[in-house]
């Protein structure tokens, strides 16, 4: 079965192995050390990781399409939030009448705003199964009728990459309009509990850091799975010479699409782990910017490795909490200058030095004579 | 049938769900053919009613000057570029310009670029594998599985254009002669009807040069061939008809004696060329 080939992958044994190793670690070091133990791993800082590993999932995503298929979205943000804010409006009404205005069913922003009652796209949130549902469906959908106009009249490269700004920037836009009905501005916030568990609970969030490390797990071996397919080889070949795979008769818009849907669908589960853990979601996540701050992950980690993109991410997401601690003002320029340099030294990022040093005689494809 | 009294009949598959997986009808000995093609960019008439027919099994050579038409017309039969105006039937069962570029190669034409394009990324295997004729859609490709038996023609096909020795290796340190190779062994891989090979021998030493002459005349016959190509004394070594196009339209057509001795192609081509 194709789902299963990563199994013999040495790469994804290894990555694998290292995230369940440093899982492991992280959760000892936070439970069996007491508070002020110099191992102790605090609660905020677990907070923090997770964090990250809910980054580095949404950096496969983006290194699925860009790294494999050489479709660049500067848009992923917007899948993201999307997943994050069906995560959210399930959190909103598992608040139920503990809301500063006390009202049974309505959230307090639309208390606020007087309205009398739910509206229709506020249903159903209240059942975790149908909002994780709509986690997959919200951006899944997106991309596909996206992604659908787009690929079908062969808009690529540089042009594509623009249109996806421009969605996630009009996406940004609507959402902070509070006659939306996700919150405007503040976007969704003051969670209290999910399937009846308490998010401040130290318990909780060890255990929402666990779940997204092994979605993350879960999510790189989909990946692999993929791209160790034959379908993951027609997706090199459209990235290097799309008009010679039509010539051989694959329908490459279809690829394309199809792709590009999974990766849309894996960022809105990130999203989906983001939120708890974070507590907000809000329509800065839409902003431009931090779209394009995903592809620095991930070109900083390495195309077209996935393990990569998890490393570029982790990397970059602590240089900077470290730096924005250190001097708040300098992170951008950091960020800058780190993506120049590892451009210039590095072309193929972290994950080509390691495949250097470490790796030499691993190829990033399994041979056939392994599968035949 | 009208759609109404179909959609009624439960009996059978409507005709617009069924696949046109029709093959190929070729019992007029005709499997290409172009009439009265025109077509032209801003002004500029690259095709200018284009009259050509080519017979199943034939191996024809097609050439002509620069800017003659010669890969606009191969443009056209692979569904790249629309025609302004005429036709082109493949067999006489399939009107090309109903399909786009998948359809028509999933029909069976296959076609050999100008410029050498192979998946540099991916090996040599790899290359030849997502070349061969299979379902390719999206479920199905991603399912797929090589049999014993697909293994087997993907090596014989390596044994065929001499890469066996490089089966592993990224395509894209190959030499340009190899990628040559591997392109018209990919070309194999999809077992067309109808072969169109752009300029198969550019950039070939002369024993690459004359093993492709052998492979592409033992080619004909089961598959019909047709070659675009500069090199005089590779279209000599391997032509038995040759047309000549001359600014988007056929100037001579005949052995490559006959038109060697027409005065027109003289003066157009030949000439230039000292042949």
């Amino acid at each position: 079965m194709w789902w299963l080939k990563p199994a013999h992958e040495p790469i994804t044994q290894r990555v694998l192995g290292v995230l369940a190793a440093s899982t492991t670690a992280v959760l000892a070091l936070h439970l069996l050390f007491p508070e002020g133990h110099a191992l102790h791993i605090s609660t905020y800082t677990l907070g923090l990781l997770g964090k990250y590993l809910a980054y580095a999932l949404l950096a496969v995503a983006v290194d699925l399409v860009w790294g494999y298929l050489g479709i660049l979205s500067l848009g992923h943000g917007a899948f993201f939030a999307l997943g994050g804010y069906a995560m959210g409006m399930y959190l909103m009404r598992q608040i139920g009448d503990r809301g500063a205005y006390g009202h049974p069913e309505l959230p307090d922003f639309m208390v606020f705003l007087n309205w009398q009652e739910l509206p229709w796209f506020w249903h159903g949130f209240d059942q975790f199964g149908f909002a994780l549902l709509m986690v997959l469906l919200a951006p899944g959908l997106l991309a596909l009728v996206f992604g659908w106009l787009a690929f079908r009249s062969r808009v690529t490269g540089v042009y594509l990459s623009i249109i996806t700004q421009a969605l996630t920037f009009a996406l940004m836009l609507a959402f902070f309009r509070n006659e939306m009905g996700f919150g405007g501005n503040n976007g969704l916030t003051d969670f209290k509990d999910m399937l009846g568990f308490d998010l401040r609970e130290d318990s909780t969030r060890a255990g929402l850091f666990t779940i997204t490390a092994i979605t993350l797990g879960l999510g790189f071996w989909l990946c692999r799975a993929l791209m160790l397919s034959k379908l993951g080889r027609v997706c090199v070949a459209c990235r290097d010479a799309e008009s010679r795979v039509r010539f051989l008769g694959y329908r490459v818009e279809r690829f394309q699409l199809f792709i590009f849907v999974v990766s849309a669908m894996l960022a809105g589960v990130a999203g989906a782990l983001y939120v708890p853990q974070v507590g907000i979601i809000n329509p800065s996540e839409f902003a431009p910017i931090f779209s394009i701050e995903i592809v620095v992950w991930v070109a900083l980690g390495g195309r077209a490795t996935l393990y990569g993109a998890i490393i570029g991410a982790l990397l970059v997401n602590y240089a900077k909490t470290f730096f924005t601690g250190l001097i708040p003002d300098a992170w951008l320029f950091i960020l800058g200058g780190l993506f120049v340099a590892v451009t210039l030294a590095l072309p193929q990022g972290v994950a080509g030095l390691m495949k250097h040093w470490r790796w030499p005689r691993t190829p990033d494809t399994t041979t056939q004579e392994a599968r035949a | 049938m009208s759609l109404i009294s179909q959609l009624r009949d439960r009996e059978h598959v409507f005709d617009f769900l069924a696949p046109d997986v029709s093959p190929v009808d070729v019992h007029h000995g005709v499997i290409l053919y172009m009439e009265d093609v025109s077509v032209s960019f801003d002004g500029f008439r690259a095709i200018n009613n284009l009259n050509l027919a080519i017979d199943d099994g034939e191996l024809r050579c097609i050439i002509g000057p620069n800017g003659a038409g010669k890969t606009t017309m191969m443009d056209i039969i692979t569904g790249k570029t629309r025609p302004d105006t005429g036709k082109v039937w493949f067999g006489t069962r399939h009107d090309l310009l109903r399909y786009d570029e998948p359809a028509i190669a999933r029909l069976g034409i296959g076609r050999k670029f100008q410029k050498p394009t192979v998946f540099e990324a991916l090996s040599v295997f790899e290359n030849l594998e997502l070349a061969m004729a299979a379902d390719k859609r999206v479920w199905p490709t991603l399912r797929a599985r090589l049999t014993g038996e697909e293994t087997d023609r993907i090596a014989e096909v390596l044994t065929l254009i001499g890469l066996t020795s490089h089966r592993h290796d990224p395509a894209g340190i190959l030499s340009h002669g190899q990628k040559q190779w591997l392109e018209i062994g990919m070309l194999l891989m999809q077992r067309p009807r109808l072969l169109l090979v752009d300029e198969p021998v550019a950039g070939m030493t002369e024993p690459e040069m004359e093993r492709t002459a052998e492979l592409l005349t033992s080619l004909a016959g089961e598959h019909s061939v047709v070659v675009v190509e500069h090199d005089m004394g590779f279209v000599r070594s391997i032509a038995r008809t040759v047309t000549v196009l001359h600014q988007g339209s056929v100037l001579a057509e005949g052995s490559m004696d006959e038109v060697s001795a027409n005065p027109k192609v003289i003066e157009v081509y030949l000439g230039e060329d000292a042949c």
